[in-house]
């Protein structure tokens, strides 16, 4: 089979990685890197980001992430699961929005803090 | 009577009104939206930080870890107020703003910082034939609808340009559930990052059209969008004749291109590059009005969200001192001039009345180029290099100088040569 080269996508830098039958890495800037490309080769994963409806006037939509990386294969049901969902109260940022997605065992969690207008910060903020 | 006035509550504002607060200043932030944070908000997607916090953040994520210490420092802000105008008398700036709960005001201010971010080139900055029907609309603009307000602005979508917001926005219709038919590039690369292109096209089985542009658009029922014509075009953007392509489409997104929003300065004599169409800056930052700053996307356009953090702490710094009044005006400057293969440099002019002794200075490359060395000239004598495997014009690169080195007359010229 030999060797496969493609790019990195942990972070923007892109590094072109390449991995060969016996699963050694080159062209990478970091150990992430490394991990990303068995990764890719066995069982490809991604960050799944998206948003959650709400019922909340000022912010109908809130914005969520899985809180790691899950098999690419799932991105599409994961974001059926999601869509199911309406949150009714008010959370923190990194609250948990689902718990253990698809039995994967990762959550998915808030990105944003989800505050109802009438008791967020005031429009004019004066110290003195 | 306020020291300093920073215009934008974005990445850039927040990162600005941190710094000088810290450094014991007076600082009000004006933001126009309801909410602090800017663009970051709708830009759901991960991939910020890592530079600033060697971590990976969404950009909601991102812009609260700033928020949140914005707000602990109890700096004083206005929400959902626009500012009108800036004015400068003698010695101080008058600064009109709107806002729905307090009608118009004016404030007086020492400094003003101009941290407005950048606006998105629409259809009429590019030469688009074809009807004007509904559907056709700037790929930032579709962002917010969707992640912000929470609706789909097509089923049927095409994308026109491969920038980041394009190829993000793709991936997002997608994941949404519209059908996502292609990306046109018209240059013969992507202008986005390739992190994008894999995780954002090929993931989906997305195709990406380069060299390719948009050659007409067809109105249907109601001037809704029903269709494209894409063609392929050669080394001079003319399209070739029998290469046209037709795609059934209700949204065409544009992803073609960010400037940097500078319309408060049109009531102020400051220069302007034509290059990065915003204000030339010295090395603080400062424009040709003395005492008006700016910083960010306005500035010039980023990649990354943590060069603009980078940036605007550094200028906040530079605001402060101005307010120490730790320099003293000599009239002593050299220009900074793009040369070979270079598209535009910031700072534009070095000030010799400012006093950090480092200079950094930021410039895009004008195309692809390997193996290449950036040089830094000072009549004809080199006084900087530095070997850089990869230039693409997408990627900003940064230089820093040690400015007691350069002699006070001679303009400084940097450029790209290939080895």
């Amino acid at each position: 089979m030999g060797k496969k080269t493609f790019t990195c996508i942990v972070c923007p830098r892109g590094c072109r990685v390449t991995i060969d039958d016996n699963m050694n890495v080159t062209g990478n800037k970091c150990l992430r890197g490394e991990k990303y490309a068995r990764t890719e080769m066995t069982n490809p994963t991604r960050i799944l980001t998206t948003t959650v409806k709400t019922t909340f006037k000022n912010m109908p939509r809130v914005s969520v992430k899985t809180e790691e990386p899950i098999p690419k294969e799932l991105i599409m049901q994961a974001m059926e699961e999601i869509n199911k969902v309406t949150i009714k109260e008010q959370k923190k940022i990194g609250d948990i929005v689902i718990e253990n997605i698809l039995d994967t065992g990762i959550n998915v969690i808030l990105t944003k803090p989800l505050i109802r207008n009438e008791v967020k910060n005031e429009e004019v903020h004066l110290s003195n | 009577m306020r020291e300093i006035v920073v215009i934008g509550g974005g990445a850039s504002g927040l990162a600005v009104a941190l710094e000088t607060k810290k450094r014991g200043r007076d600082v009000l932030l004006i933001e126009r939206e309801e909410d602090l944070g800017g663009i970051l908000n709708q830009c759901i997607h991960n991939g910020f930080g890592l530079e600033v916090f060697e971590e990976e953040y969404t950009g909601p994520e991102y812009a609260n870890k700033y928020i949140e210490e914005f707000l602990k420092l109890d700096i004083d802000y206005h929400l959902n107020t626009t500012v009108l105008k800036i004015e400068k008398t003698n010695n101080y700036f008058e600064i009109t703003m709107s806002s729905k709960a307090r009608g118009i005001e004016k404030i007086k201010a020492k400094a003003v910082v101009i941290s407005t971010g950048s606006y998105e080139r629409s259809r009429g900055s590019i030469i688009m034939p074809g009807e004007r029907p509904y559907g056709v609309i700037t790929a930032g603009s579709a962002q917010r609808y969707l992640n912000i307000d929470g609706y789909m602005v097509g089923k049927r979508v095409f994308i026109l340009g491969s920038g980041d917001i394009g190829l993000i926005m793709a991936r997002r219709m997608f994941l949404e559930g519209a059908k996502v038919l292609g990306v046109a590039e018209i240059m013969p690369y992507s202008n986005g990052l390739t992190r994008n292109i894999v995780q954002c096209l090929d993931d989906f089985d997305i195709p990406l059209y380069l060299s390719h542009t948009v050659t007409d658009v067809k109105s249907g029922e109601s001037n809704r969008l029903e269709s494209i014509v894409i063609q392929k075009v050669d080394e001079n953007f003319n399209p070739i004749e029998n290469t046209a392509k037709v795609f059934e489409v209700d949204t065409l997104l544009l992803s073609i291109g960010l400037i940097p929003d500078i319309a408060l300065l049109d009531n102020l004599e400051v220069v302007v590059d034509s290059l990065t169409k915003s204000a030339k800056i010295n090395q603080a930052y400062e424009t040709s009005v003395r005492g008006l700053f700016i910083c960010g996307n306005s500035l010039q356009v980023h990649d990354l969200v943590d060069n603009v953090t980078l940036e605007s702490i550094r200028a906040g710094k530079c605001v402060s001192d101005y307010l120490e009044k730790k320099l003293e005006k000599n009239n002593e400057s050299i220009d900074i001039i793009p040369g070979k293969n270079v598209g535009y440099v910031t700072p534009q002019v070095l000030d010799f009345s400012w006093s950090p002794k480092e200079l950094i200075i930021s410039f895009r490359g004008k195309k692809k180029m390997e193996k290449t060395k950036i040089k830094v000239f000072q009549n004809n004598e080199l006084v900087f290099e530095k070997f850089k495997q990869f230039i693409v014009p997408a990627e900003m690169e940064t230089i820093k100088l040690d400015y007691s080195k350069l002699n006070k007359f001679d303009e400084l010229g940097i450029s790209l040569e290939e080895l």
